[in-house]
């Protein structure tokens, strides 16, 4: 894992100074200070995962109740196992494994006919209304229609009200699960591809195509409200 | 007509699924610069990139979802009583 992804995931809280480290320190004292009983270590860690983690565990059950009680008992097999841990892999690559092996069960056992991560997901037509661009006919074919091009949002549009707070919330749940956890995994919690592509057990060209149809897809309803609010007034 | 080299056009409809992949620097070069030069000449292709950007920098700023006060409280009394710190002098 980078330092970069290690000082997000702290929630910059623990300091990782990238010259005076190797990589595999950081882990190491962090284990050395949770073995020595130091309940604020294990504070930051569970604020900085916690949040990664329901978003993971979200891809297996099926309700986000289910996912907080995944994430609880992954938590106590840390708190449990961490004696025995041997640091062969990170503490966090550690958790997570064992995260998605809670997740999974619980997903058989809510039986999920077919589980979210085993999902494709990648199929689909185009991203875009293909109405939009002119037909093979026209000498610009492929291109925006003048009428259906995306016109600029305006300044607006990068406030984060809590009606677009709101209308994101309904956006991500309409978004197929596989390509929603991608998303939530890249562009909410910030992961690396990566990352994502590990946790995910995906390939990289997957990952992409997930992300650009759930982004896609988040676009088109924030056009939809930006257009709508514009055409309120004529 | 042109070849296949940076000048060649590309489709709105092309650009507008080749973005991500563009974002994520994962288009070939070829492609890259192609992309790049339909972007130099097309502003909606500019204005929807923009709106993408617009988009993911929204969801970035969500709040983090985490456990309800009771588990954390729990989880936090399970960590103290498996670890309790070396005892004081
Ligand atoms: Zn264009």
């Amino acid at each position: 894992m980078s330092v970069q992804v290690l000082d997000r995931l702290s929630g910059g809280e623990v300091s990782v100074d990238p010259t005076a480290v190797a990589p595999a320190r950081p882990d190491e004292e962090l284990v050395a200070r949770l073995r020595a009983g130091d309940a604020e270590a294990f504070g930051q860690i569970v604020r900085a995962w916690t949040p990664v983690m329901l978003h993971v565990a979200r891809a297996f059950v099926s309700s986000h109740a289910s996912a907080e009680e995944t994430v609880q008992e992954t938590w106590l097999a840390l708190v449990k196992g961490l004696d025995t841990f041997e640091g062969r892999s990170s503490l966090r690559t550690w958790t997570f494994h064992v995260l998605a092996n809670i997740a999974r069960r619980q997903g058989v056992r809510e039986s999920r006919t077919v589980s979210v991560a085993a999902l494709d997901g990648t199929g689909g037509g185009p991203t875009v209304d293909g109405r939009r661009f002119r037909g093979s006919e026209d000498q610009w074919a492929g291109g925006w229609r003048a009428e259906a091009a995306p016109r600029a949002w305006g300044p607006e549009a990068s406030v984060l009200s809590g009606e677009i707070r709101g209308l994101l919330a309904t956006a991500l749940e309409a978004v197929p699960a596989r390509q929603r956890v991608v998303l939530e995994l890249r562009d909410v919690a910030g992961l690396d591809a990566e990352e994502v592509c590990g946790i995910l057990d995906m390939t990289p060209v997957n990952q992409r195509v997930l992300l650009h149809r759930a982004r896609a897809k988040v676009r088109q309803q924030l056009e939809d409200y930006y257009t709508g609010k514009n055409q309120e007034q004529p | 007509m042109s070849t296949a080299d940076a000048h060649s056009h590309l489709p709105c409809q092309t650009v507008v699924e080749l973005l991500t992949d563009y974002l994520e620097g994962a288009l070939d070069p070829a492609t890259c610069a192609r992309v790049e030069h339909h972007l130099s000449l097309c502003p909606p292709c500019v204005t929807y990139l923009d709106q993408l950007r617009t988009t993911m920098e929204l969801v970035g700023r969500l709040p983090a979802d985490t456990l309800p006060p009771d588990a954390l409280e729990e989880l936090d009394a399970a960590f103290r009583g498996f670890h309790p710190p070396p005892a004081g002098p």
